[in-house]
């Protein structure tokens, strides 16, 4: 139970205790993270990489801040422009990437598994930052972390999770983590967009918004357009008369969230982004902080992560 | 006691005498076997020998008490102009440890679009037709291939699956799919093609065999064709048998295969048709890839596990042992393959050839502890604990695998079975 985890592939990896002990954490780096020189030496002359496989915007910096307000070098290796790009497989990669000692390599893949693979070629600690549709357990970490600023607690708190559940990595870990700290959570989409089966993971599913007006939170998910070339949905306009989380739709009391990046108009109306309603910026500042903190669980904190 | 490649006599212990310079072996408390036959194997030949070849695939064979294996057409090139089959027999009869049939594509290069020369195929020495590892997608071209088959000959065996409903999906559409964000291969992508080729061979009287059969779904399909009077048989796989999509969960890339492990229930249904004879055999679906193909995230790994070492030691240990099966309908479903292929089917009876395998039923060991006779090492059940070790097999009367902790009974005789190459 308190074997020491040595890697953040899953939110199965964390009990209760260890997501409330990576908040509290993140809660006292997100103080230094308000002061004027926001750099601690916790990780002063250890290496951090970063390998990315996949387009990211807000998870890349953020890690890459974190563990430079940590003092850890960081190497940040992208796989356009860099030997991936010809073709060296993962493995060899990573193997490569080893030979310089990191103490953590954070990877994002486009495939589930990968970074439960990368653990098994590295003494380094691994950080899953997104594998394909699997899980993306910091963006889990930092929601919780929003919430529970905001609400004190998320237990019997009641989330609607709306938009492409088949193909979010967020949306599962979410649901394992919104479940895990108390939260009753509905996913809501279109049905060819919700995964056969996904009540198997404890939470309601519904095709419609209908009693989403029952929602404390709605956190929601990003529609790719790709999706409509495959007959997911029929158009986009459809898909916004049917989804779109609006102020008709909400009551000023219910709070949005959404994991970024958005498609103003789509998904979500530009208004409720906008609104006080909406937590959006406050998850991208909680980003640096929550990294922070699992990258000093992991390299630092002495009786750290529990397992599950 | 075996002479010339021939069961010679059978007898009690102690009742044979041994000639002057028999191999004599004490067999005792092990059990002899009509050794088995596989309908479906993957010798990766010719092409991709670095995956695995006629040597190394018929040694697996071998050690896994197989005494006749009848490889898959998918190579590179596809086995669809006689040439490339006469070949692969003149090599096979170099080379193979045991004797090795050769299915040829019903399509060439497995395109679906048009039939392969089917007649001059058969004459070539093709057992039968597969464009094993995808789906005949057009009624209208399977239609015409059991039409030729009148004239050709030859089974026609079908790997089942419509590429509309699998699209790019990676494993068992259901509640771990679910959990893991993978791309499902719901059962129906097999099922709806079961049934509708079985609509088909009872129209045109045609004999058509079902590979990797993996739902119940599908039993279903089988067995109400069965009783409309189809000429249609099918085949379930060790792993199918024995194992579920839970061991997905682990992300490992060896329980990847096409098509894919699936639910408890789906399993459930299939020991229930091997027990009944619903589904007719069990075939391997023996899938060699080398270890940097494998050593990948999931969604990129290739479709397949090794098999021919294991599947007795799997089903008996998985099946057999706890009650589910008796040990003489698998050792029936084991061999019965060679009849629905036009082949020998090995017997334990005076005068027949001699293929017979000796197993220490008992045997514990651990898949893989001893690497693999095959080249490649993708296999499901790698780690596991098994009971059934093959001792010796014996095919077409030559010793093709021996263990070395099988020793002469020299100082002993009238063993309970002798054999003599």
């Amino acid at each position: 139970m308190n074997e020491r985890a040595r890697h953040l592939i899953s939110i199965d990896d964390l009990d209760r205790a260890g997501i409330e002990r990576v908040l509290d954490r993140a809660a006292s780096f997100a103080e230094v993270s308000g002061r004027e020189i926001k750099k601690v030496p916790a990780l002063r002359g250890r290496t951090i990489v970063n390998l990315f496989y996949e387009a990211s915007t807000r998870t890349s910096s953020s890690f890459e801040l974190a563990a430079k307000r940590l003092s850890a070098d960081v190497v940040s290796v992208k796989s356009s422009g860099s030997s991936v790009e010809k073709g060296e497989s993962l493995k060899d990669t990573v193997q490569t990437l080893s030979a310089y000692d990191p103490a953590a390599i954070v990877i994002r893949s486009p495939h589930a598994g990968a970074a439960k693979l990368v653990a098994g070629w590295t003494d380094a600690a691994v950080i899953n930052a997104g594998d394909g549709k699997h899980e993306h357990p910091t963006q889990a970490l930092l929601d919780v972390f929003t919430l529970r600023r905001r609400l004190g607690s998320l237990d019997g708190v009641r989330i609607w999770i709306v938009g492409d559940v088949s193909h979010s990595r967020v949306a599962r870990s979410d649901i394992l983590a919104f479940t895990r700290m108390g939260a009753h959570v509905t996913v809501c989409g279109p049905p060819t967009l919700l995964p056969r089966e996904i009540e198997s993971l404890g939470c309601e599913a519904a095709v419609t918004l209908d009693r989403v007006s029952e929602a404390d939170v709605v956190y929601v998910l990003r529609m790719q357009r790709e999706r409509m070339q495959q007959s997911f949905v029929p158009s986009l306009r459809e898909y916004a008369a049917q989804y779109q989380i609006n102020d008709r739709r909400l009551s000023p009391s219910q709070l949005v969230m959404h994991p970024g990046p958005v498609n103003r108009g789509i998904e979500i109306a530009g208004t409720t982004i906008d609104s006080t309603q909406a937590l959006i910026s406050e998850q991208v500042k909680a980003g640096v902080a929550v990294r922070m903190a699992v990258l000093y669980e992991l390299l630092v904190g002495a009786n750290v992560m529990a397992v599950a | 006691m075996i002479r010339d490649g021939e069961i010679a006599e059978l007898g009690p212990p102690d009742s044979l005498p041994a000639p002057d310079g028999t191999d004599t072996l004490d067999a005792t408390g092990k059990h002899l076997f009509p050794a088995f036959v596989d309908p479906h194997v993957h010798l990766r030949t010719p092409g991709q020998e670095y995956k695995e070849d006629i040597d190394s695939g018929t040694a697996a064979a071998a050690a896994g008490g197989y005494c006749a294996i009848v490889a898959m057409p998918n190579t590179a090139p596809t086995v669809d102009t006689a040439s490339v089959v006469e070949s692969l027999i003149a090599e096979a009869s170099r080379r193979a440890r045991v004797p090795t049939g050769f299915m040829a594509s019903i399509t060439p290069g497995l395109r679906g679009e048009e039939l392969t020369e089917m007649a001059e195929l058969r004459d070539a020495g093709a057992v039968g037709f597969t464009d094993d590892g995808k789906p005949v997608v057009s009624a209208g071209m399977l239609r015409r291939a059991l039409q030729y088959q009148r004239l050709a000959g030859g089974i026609i065996a079908l790997h089942e699956e419509d590429p509309a409903l699998s699209a790019d999906g990676v494993m068992h559409e259901g509640a771990v799919s679910a959990r893991l964000g993978m791309a499902g291969i719901p059962s129906l992508s097999e099922s709806t093609m079961v049934a509708r080729d079985a609509s088909l061979a009872l129209y045109e009287n045609a004999s058509v065999h079902f590979q990797h059969l993996s739902c119940v779904e599908s039993v279903q399909a089988l067995a109400e064709a069965k009783a409309r009077g189809a000429k249609v048989s099918g085949e379930a796989s060790p792993h199918h048998l024995t194992l579920t999509d839970e061991a997905v969960r682990s992300l490992d890339s060896r329980f990847k295969m096409n098509p894919p492990l699936r639910s408890e229930s789906d399993r459930r249904a299939l020991i229930e048709a091997l027990r009944s004879g619903v589904i007719d055999c069990v075939a391997t679906d023996h899938a060699p890839h080398a270890r940097h193909e494998k050593e990948v995230p999931f969604e990129q790994a290739p479709m397949g596990t090794i098999g021919l070492e294991t599947a007795f030691a799997a089903i008996y240990t998985e099946l057999v042992g706890p009650g589910e099966l008796e040990l003489s309908t698998l050792i029936e479903r084991m061999t019965s393959g060679a009849d629905l292929y036009g082949l020998h089917t090995p017997r334990i009876a005076p005068g027949e050839p001699a293929n017979v395998c000796l197993i220490d039923t008992e045997a514990p060991w651990t898949v893989g502890e001893n690497g693999y006779a095959s080249k490649s090492a993708n296999c499901s059940f790698a780690g596991m604990r098994l009971r059934g070790r093959v001792l010796l097999t014996v095919a077409g009367g030559a010793v093709a695998h021996r263990q070395p902790m099988l020793v002469a009974a020299s100082a002993r005789s009238g063993e309970r079975s002798e054999a003599r190459r």
